[in-house]
């Protein structure tokens, strides 16, 4: 039998109709999300063809993107960024009554963002199919599970028949060998994959993320690593299911319970790719060479060890990033003045991206001037935060601490920066005017983001970590 | 979905590489419930002036890119997220084709769905492209070419299926309905094995 590697066991489980020159596969899908912003128009379209959901077990929805991230008022009014937004909400609300779709809306203690609360709501499993509307859906790879973003049209599609038309993609491993070293975590990991094999590096491909570096990540890191798969043009990234993946989905109300579990972990155990599996793509990556990493344009390729000269512009394209960045040929990022600081996304919104920007906080101030927004992806991580005492610390030294949502990340809900303004964003995205109109935004991991509120500039946060302030103190 | 088999028109073009979806449109505007009127935004931060009038360096605001069906952009085009409202904001705006070097994989799939072709070229030709602004092209989705004014051709491959359903106005969702039995099928198949 031939070596496959864990994309192509996941594929094979899940073709209805196999593909063919002029007919692309039929594959099926185990798990639907959904969201306020890419649904409406799929729901009223099901509707207009007097269409049923195939599956509406298998859906799950939730209230993220153009949810207010302040709470409701004295009159219980929340306040949303605008009519259209309220609405859309309503919307989501009425389709999933409708329709009878489980919806984690505004009365349900586990609503988030939707690729913080499918993994922990133990909905997304190893070896699943999984789409949203939302192309950070590559999120929940982080599980061994074949998971990507689709459009509305696609929507449709699975919500009336359970199964996309899928041409198959391409396999590309990416080999992480060697260790991480102290004080760098996996934002800054990722940010130096793409910068290393391009904004479009990964388009026509499916990642697999492997290797020591990657085994030794926790389920959050590895959830942040394959959220920015996208970011390198990939629609899905992966990552073999092994005891840390079983360890951390036990016992979740949507993993399976009992005898059902110990059958489902044998079934995934036999996912990871067969060794010597061919990949059409791979690259290495050495993980001791990784410096805390920042972006300097305006795509996620254009990332850079923050302490390392911003490289000359070899073109157009890069001139115009580079002048709408105000980044300076040959000067490090490090040092660049900082107006806002985000804590949050899909990509570093769960507790341990807390506790990270947290132990830099404790006991220091953002620094004057600087406006740091704290936003956990879901009602469980704020709730396990304010547990910590996590809000007290982020309130005491100056951050806002908000109510679960996307919120900067996508600045669709009234949470946004101002022109000209530079905020250092634990998010995906630093595209122009990502995070409000004229806004400029450089990536980075959250203990970065912590490190550059208190300084008030980009920052390494291992001037900043207790093992350094420990060090100062006997000095 | 009406068929589409050949379009003709001048081009217009962005030269600049990686145009994502947030430049296409910004997702201030994805409060929509419909996938009507979103042409008046399509690159509304770039398109706009702060006052609201045009900008006069926005490419596609020049006298001669006015009308143009046919958008050259520079490599990667639709990059960022999965919003479908980005094509439909180009659809709305007048565009009917993209041709380009590389196209980001998931907006090629949703704009192949609502009839916006998407047409990959290789390098050279794409330069040439880029470089010549407001060229007549004639696209023939059949025989899949681009004619050129003198008489040269480009010759690009659509996915056969996506070409399939642009000729003939195949509604995607129909065909896949068709299969409800085979999908029936393999969800007791996996009943089964899951109870094994």
């Amino acid at each position: 039998m031939s070596k496959k590697t864990l994309f192509e066991k996941i594929w094979a489980a899940h073709v209805v109709a196999a593909e063919t020159a002029d007919t692309p596969a039929i594959l099926y899908v185990d798990l639907h999300l959904v969201h306020e912003v890419t649904s409406p128009q799929a729901f009223t379209e099901l509707r207009e063809r007097g269409l049923q959901l195939r599956r509406p077990d298998r859906m799950l929805a939730t209230l993220d993107h153009s949810t207010p991230t302040l709470p409701a008022g004295a009159d219980g009014e929340r306040p949303y960024a605008n009519a259209e937004a309220k609405a859309q909400v309503a919307q989501l609300e009425s389709n999933c009554r409708e329709f009878g779709v489980e919806l984690h809306g505004w009365d349900s203690a586990d609503r988030g963002i939707v690729h913080v609360i499918g993994p922990e709501l133990g909905a997304t499993q190893p070896g699943m199919t999984i789409v949203c509307g939302d192309s950070h859906t590559s999120t929940h790879g982080a599980f061994g599970a074949l998971a990507f973003g689709i459009g509305t049209t696609e929507v449709g599609h699975v919500m009336a028949s359970q199964c996309l038309l899928q041409r198959k993609p391409k396999t590309f491993a990416i080999h992480v060998d060697g260790q991480l070293p102290q004080g760098v975590g996996a934002k800054d990991l990722i940010l130096h994959i793409i910068g290393h094999i391009g904004v479009d590096g990964g388009t026509g491909y499916v990642l697999e993320y492997r290797g020591d570096a990657i085994s030794a990540l926790s389920m959050d890191e590895r959830m942040t690593v394959c959220n920015m798969s996208i970011e390198a043009g990939a629609r899905a990234g992966l990552i073999a299911p092994d005891e840390t993946t079983f360890a951390w989905l036990k016992g979740r109300p949507h993993a399976p319970q009992s005898a059902a579990w110990d059958t489902a972990v044998e079934r995934w155990r036999a996912l990871p790719s067969d060794p010597d599996a061919q990949y059409d793509r791979e690259v290495h990556i050495d993980a001791s060479q990784v410096q805390p990493t920042v972006t300097y344009g305006t795509h996620p390729g254009m990332a850079i060890a923050m302490n390392a000269p911003v490289p000359a512009a070899t073109n157009a394209q890069e001139r115009r990033a580079q002048d709408y960045m105000h980044s300076r040929p040959g000067q490090p990022m490090r040092g660049t003045p900082v107006d806002v600081v985000f804590v949050g996304s899909c990509t570093n919104s769960r507790l341990s991206d807390l506790r990270e920007a947290a132990q830099i906080l404790r006991g220091r101030r953002v620094a004057d001037g600087v406006r740091m927004l704290v936003v956990p992806g879901s009602e469980a991580v704020r709730r396990d935060a304010e547990r910590e005492g996590l809000h007290e610390v982020f309130v005491s030294a100056g951050a806002e601490w908000r109510v679960p949502g996307c919120s900067m990340c996508i600045a669709m809900n009234g949470d946004l920066a101002q022109p000209g303004q530079l905020v250092v964003s634990t998010s995906n995205r630093n595209f122009e005017g990502r995070q409000g109109k004229g806004a400029r935004t450089v990536l980075a991991s959250p203990a970065t983001a912590a490190a550059s509120a208190v300084a008030g500039h980009i920052a390494d946060p291992r001037d900043y970590s207790q093992a350094h302030n420990a060090q100062e103190q006997a000095a | 979905m009406k068929p589409i088999t050949r379009i003709h028109s001048r081009t217009a073009v962005l030269r600049d590489e990686n145009i994502d979806t947030d430049r296409i449109i910004p997702a201030r505007f994805l409060t929509t419930t419909t996938r009507a009127g979103l042409g008046k935004h399509a690159f509304q931060d770039w398109r706009y002036l702060p006052d609201g009038g045009d900008n006069p360096a926005f490419p596609l605001n020049q006298p001669e890119a006015r009308g143009c069906a046919i958008l050259v952009a520079g490599r990667n085009f639709g990059c960022g997220s999965s919003r479908e409202h980005a094509p439909w904001a180009l659809l709305d705006y007048g565009i009917q084709a993209v041709l380009c070097s590389e196209i980001a994989d998931i907006f090629r799939s949703n704009a192949l769905k609502n009839g916006l072709l998407t047409i990959v070229v290789a390098e050279a030709e794409h330069r040439w492209l880029l470089n010549h602004p407001g060229v007549e092209l004639s696209i023939d989705v059949r025989e899949q070419y681009v004619a050129l004014p003198d008489g040269g051709r480009i010759h690009f491959q659509l996915e056969p299926f996506a070409r399939h359903c642009l000729l003939n106005g195949v509604d995607q969702l129909g065909y896949l309905l068709q299969h409800a039995a085979a999908i029936d099928t393999y969800e007791q198949r996996n009943k089964m094995e899951q109870a094994a």
